[in-house]
């Protein structure tokens, strides 16, 4: 019910290489997990309210109060290629 | 030698306390053991010696074992994976600068699951556990690390995290105590991100008494935290010794119609609950109709959170970047992005991130994120039906006792059954402790293993939950251990 093209489709959107082997294998396993999920499908919810947090918060707010950050040197170390003060990365353009 | 790895933690304390122990002495007995381990449990661990300091607070210096989830700084965290591998945070996580704060030193850097996401701890990158009752089998995850950790003596307690059992089930399949919070009583802050509605940090320990003197330290809101509020009240240290004037439900769909639950786990069961209408409880059947589909709405929202929390995984910022190849200009950002994260995650994780991001792309958003999102309301209205008529509830922590390495690796669905019992808890926010209750056979023959008894109550009520599992604990008189271990 997901089929190979829909699993290069969203391993796209997930930045995501899969190779020949893992696309087959992950088309049948997703497929068998959705299978047990739409169980859910049995129940009806309508007029459920969707729940995303379970704690009854809102707006927490704190004083803006302006404090030191983290040593730029010691947040840059831990990428694999800093230079000049900030993270390198390949061309995004063409 | 041997002495000082057979007193719980709270009775080290007490020893260091009355001057007849040094916590020099508990920490280099436990960081000598912690050297020694064959089980897999450590992926970082600190030298005997480098306890310093006088180890001032309730803690009193005493060594705590921590999953590799947790920032540590300077000190490598990985959460498991290769993508992190070599990782050096710059800050230490709010939980474990708590247990600083509090007296305790980080014993060492326990192996998990990679981020998080697996119930066997064979899903780490860096080997898997053996559980230390039978080393052909699995400690459970994906705290598997910090579990067999303390039931191997390899530390006196530890801190794990629970999405969807990963505390109680390795507790459980371990034989030590796993106690899993309400969600907001301690700060997620510098504990990476699994599925952020559902993880909460928790104490894994040789007994009730260990888990509420680390939650003690733990709890408490953090500013840097907005979901945390801590527990108010704090925690009070269990003393109670019977269940009277309490009702205890035992909801059907999480015990003997829990989905391949073992009959040696069913037989210590209800055993136990002979033992907690001993105590003077009114024990009663009640239901949790929604529970069955749990682990249906579990397993879209874990991975849909996921799939979004992991996306800062690019290999920009920190950890593993794969060599580009001669891509074109046009290309190459993105390719290595792709690389990236094809070298650096494991099977599972990428299982994941490709099952989050289906259920919450266009057109399909709604048949699985939205009404999974419902099926979380009716779970947590469930309970609290329940929770009108009794004050706690009972089922078995795992459907099964340990099973052995690779039994569940090649099939995914038969994995997550593992946390058929515990994933409603985490969907409705509720703290639920998992207590050793006593040994059984896996079905089809094996050796004596662990069985865990779940307890559950209503958000914020740690202190009465701890109270009602230490009656339970000393009426069960849990005193098997695992052997082997030297």
């Amino acid at each position: 019910m997901i089929d190979r093209d829909q699993v290069l489709h969203v391993a796209r959107l997930a930045r995501l290489e899969l190779t020949e082997d893992e696309l087959e294998r992950m088309a049948g396993e997703l497929s068998t997990i959705l299978d047990h999920v739409e169980r859910m499908n049995e129940l009806d919810l309508d007029g459920v309210e969707p729940t995303s947090h379970v704690v009854a918060l809102e707006n927490v707010l704190r004083p803006d109060n302006p404090r030191p950050s983290w040593p730029r040197e010691q947040v840059l170390e831990s990428g694999p290629d800093p230079e000049g003060g900030a993270f390198r990365v390949p061309s995004p353009q063409a | 030698m041997s002495d000082i790895l057979d007193l719980t933690a709270g009775q080290a304390l007490d020893r260091i306390a009355a001057g007849e122990l040094s916590n020099e002495e508990y920490f280099d007995a436990y960081a000598e053991a912690a050297a020694g381990d064959e089980l897999g449990a450590y992926l970082w661990r600190a030298q005997a010696g480098s306890a310093n300091g006088a180890g001032d607070g309730p803690l009193r210096g005493a060594p705590v074992a921590v999953k590799d989830i947790f920032c540590t700084e300077g000190i490598e965290t990985t959460a498991g994976s290769r993508i992190l591998e070599g990782y050096r945070p710059p800050y230490t996580a709010t939980a474990v600068r708590k247990l600083a704060e509090a007296g305790g030193r980080v014993l060492g850097k326990t192996n998990m699951d990679e981020f998080a996401m697996g119930s066997s701890n064979e899903n780490s990158a860096y080997g898997p556990v053996r559980n230390p009752w039978d080393r052909e089998r699995v400690p459970g995850g994906s705290s598997g690390g910090s579990a067999a950790a303390v039931a191997g003596r390899l530390a006196p307690w530890a801190i794990g995290t629970d999405t969807g059992g990963s505390i109680r089930q390795p507790a459980s399949l371990c034989g030590v105590v796993g106690f899993k919070p309400t969600y907001g009583a301690i700060s997620r802050y510098g504990m990476i991100a699994f599925a952020s509605s559902l993880d909460q940090c928790g104490p894994l320990t040789r007994d009730v008494m260990d888990a509420a003197i680390l939650l003690r330290a733990l709890e408490g809101r953090d500013p840097c935290d907005s979901t945390s509020v801590g527990i108010e009240g704090g925690v009070e240290l269990p003393s109670r010794t019977d269940l009277k004037g309490l009702r205890i439900g035992v909801p059907r769909e999480l015990s003997a119609d829990a989905e391949g639950i073992e009959t040696g786990v069913t037989e210590v069961f209800e055993r136990t609950l002979g033992l907690i209408a001993d105590l003077g409880a009114e024990v009663d059947e009640c239901e949790l109709p929604h529970s069955a589909h749990g682990l249906s709405a579990y397993y879209v929202l874990a991975p849909a959170e996921a799939s979004a929390n992991l996306s800062r995984y690019d290999g920009v910022r920190y950890g593993l970047r794969a060599g580009s190849e001669d891509g074109t200009a046009e290309t190459a950002l993105v390719s290595m992005y792709e690389r990236t994260r094809a070298a650096g995650f494991g099977a599972e994780v990428k299982r994941r991130i490709m099952l989050g991001t289906y259920a919450l792309s266009s057109g399909y958003y709604e048949a699985y994120y939205g009404r999974a999102q419902r099926v979380r309301t009716k779970i947590a209205e469930d309970f609290a039906a329940a929770f009108e008529r009794f004050d706690y509830l009972v089922t078995p922590t795992s459907p099964t006792v340990a099973f052995k390495l690779g039994a569940r690796a090649e099939n995914p669905l038969a994995m997550y059954m593992s946390d058929y019992c515990t994933v409603p808890m985490p969907l409705a926010g509720l703290p639920a402790i998992s207590i050793p209750a006593g040994l059984a056979q896996p079905d089809g023959g094996g050796p004596d293993l662990p069985v865990g008894l779940q307890i559950t109550s209503p958000a914020f009520t740690e202190s009465g939950l701890l109270g009602a599992a230490f009656a339970i604990e000393g009426a069960i008189g849990f005193d098997a251990r695992p052997g082997g271990t030297g």
